[in-house]
């Protein structure tokens, strides 16, 4: 079992629409939810991501205490190493070591729709890796897979995130 | 209001702005709210004189949640049974995002009919920031 947990709440849930420009009642609304086929509200498709808040050992949170990689009175802040990858699945890190890591696929399969009040527990399987030469140089990519349960054991959400690291310069698209 | 399958053919498409010149606000917002806070998507000195990015981008998932919204706007609330996309460029502030959903096939699935669908965002110079897929489950 996982050592931590997701409780979805609904103020979440309408912050994390409002960040991607949905309008949808059904993500703050309850009476309009109500009335609505999902009869309540629901998260939006890619919610499941702000889990990375209520994991304790998430990398991209600046801890209370801990030297930060961003800028302060430096550039790089307190010269704090960044930290090996950018996060793919909430519920892992994916990545190797060195160069710059970036998110390159993401995937969800639903099983049922996630809404205020579950308490999302993550088991993370073991993803593939691979490497292949890109435009920007030598290229590592690795895949986590998160699977997502309710605390009736009920598998909910299941991630597969790819992240990839360059060897080479970054682009500069 | 759900997709029927009655009312829909392959080749049916649908596009929506999902971002109209993207603010380093909303990557802001949305690291707030992912809980991402990744300085590359928020912090101009880091990216710039650190990281060698000409400025701050957007989070990839920020991407695919503004894209989400069309296909939960098409197939309606929770009857998405899949969603997965491959970042294929960086967005930028500024960058206007046009999503299109498109269906590739109806099938039978477990529950009734199901719809698979590509979905691809560009930025307002055309290129491809973004391609995927979705499934969705239809009424009858």
């Amino acid at each position: 079992m996982s050592e931590w947990s997701f409780p979805v709440e609904a103020g979440h849930i309408m912050m994390f629409a409002r960040s991607v420009g949905d309008p949808n009642p059904v993500y703050y609304d309850e009476e309009a939810a109500k009335r609505t086929e999902v009869g309540g509200i629901v998260a939006p498709p890619t919610f499941i991501q702000a889990s990375a808040q209520f994991n304790p050992s998430y990398f991209l949170r600046p801890k209370i205490g801990e030297r930060w990689f961003g800028s302060g009175k430096d550039p790089s802040g307190s010269g704090a190493p960044a930290p090996e990858s950018s996060g793919e699945s909430g519920g892992g890190r994916g990545g190797g070591g060195g160069g710059v890591g970036l998110h390159a696929e993401q995937h969800f399969e639903y099983h049922r729709p996630i809404r205020p009040g579950d308490v999302l527990t993550p088991t993370n399987k073991e993803g593939k890796t691979w490497e292949r030469e890109g435009r920007s140089g030598h290229l590592q990519f690795s895949e986590t897979i998160t699977e997502w349960h309710d605390a009736e054991g009920n598998l909910v959400v299941t991630a597969r995130g790819v992240g990839v690291r360059t060897t080479g310069p970054a682009p500069k698209n | 209001m759900a997709l029927s399958a009655s009312s829909l053919k392959v080749g049916d498409s649908r596009s929506e702005v999902v971002a109209h010149e993207l603010s380093r606000t909303q990557i802001v917002q949305y690291a707030g709210a992912s809980g991402d806070y990744n300085p590359l998507h928020s912090d101009e000195v880091y990216v710039t004189k650190v990281a060698g990015f000409p400025s701050v981008f957007a989070h990839g998932m920020l991407t695919m949640g503004l894209t989400g919204r069309l296909l939960t706007d098409w197939a309606g609330d929770g009857r998405l049974l899949s969603y997965g996309v491959r970042f294929e460029k960086q967005v930028w502030p500024g960058d206007t995002l046009t999503a299109t959903a498109t269906v590739e096939s109806i099938e039978d699935g477990d529950d009734g009919k199901v719809a698979s669908i590509s979905v691809v965002t560009v930025n307002e110079a055309g290129d491809r920031v973004l391609s995927g897929t979705a499934r969705a489950r239809l009424d009858p």
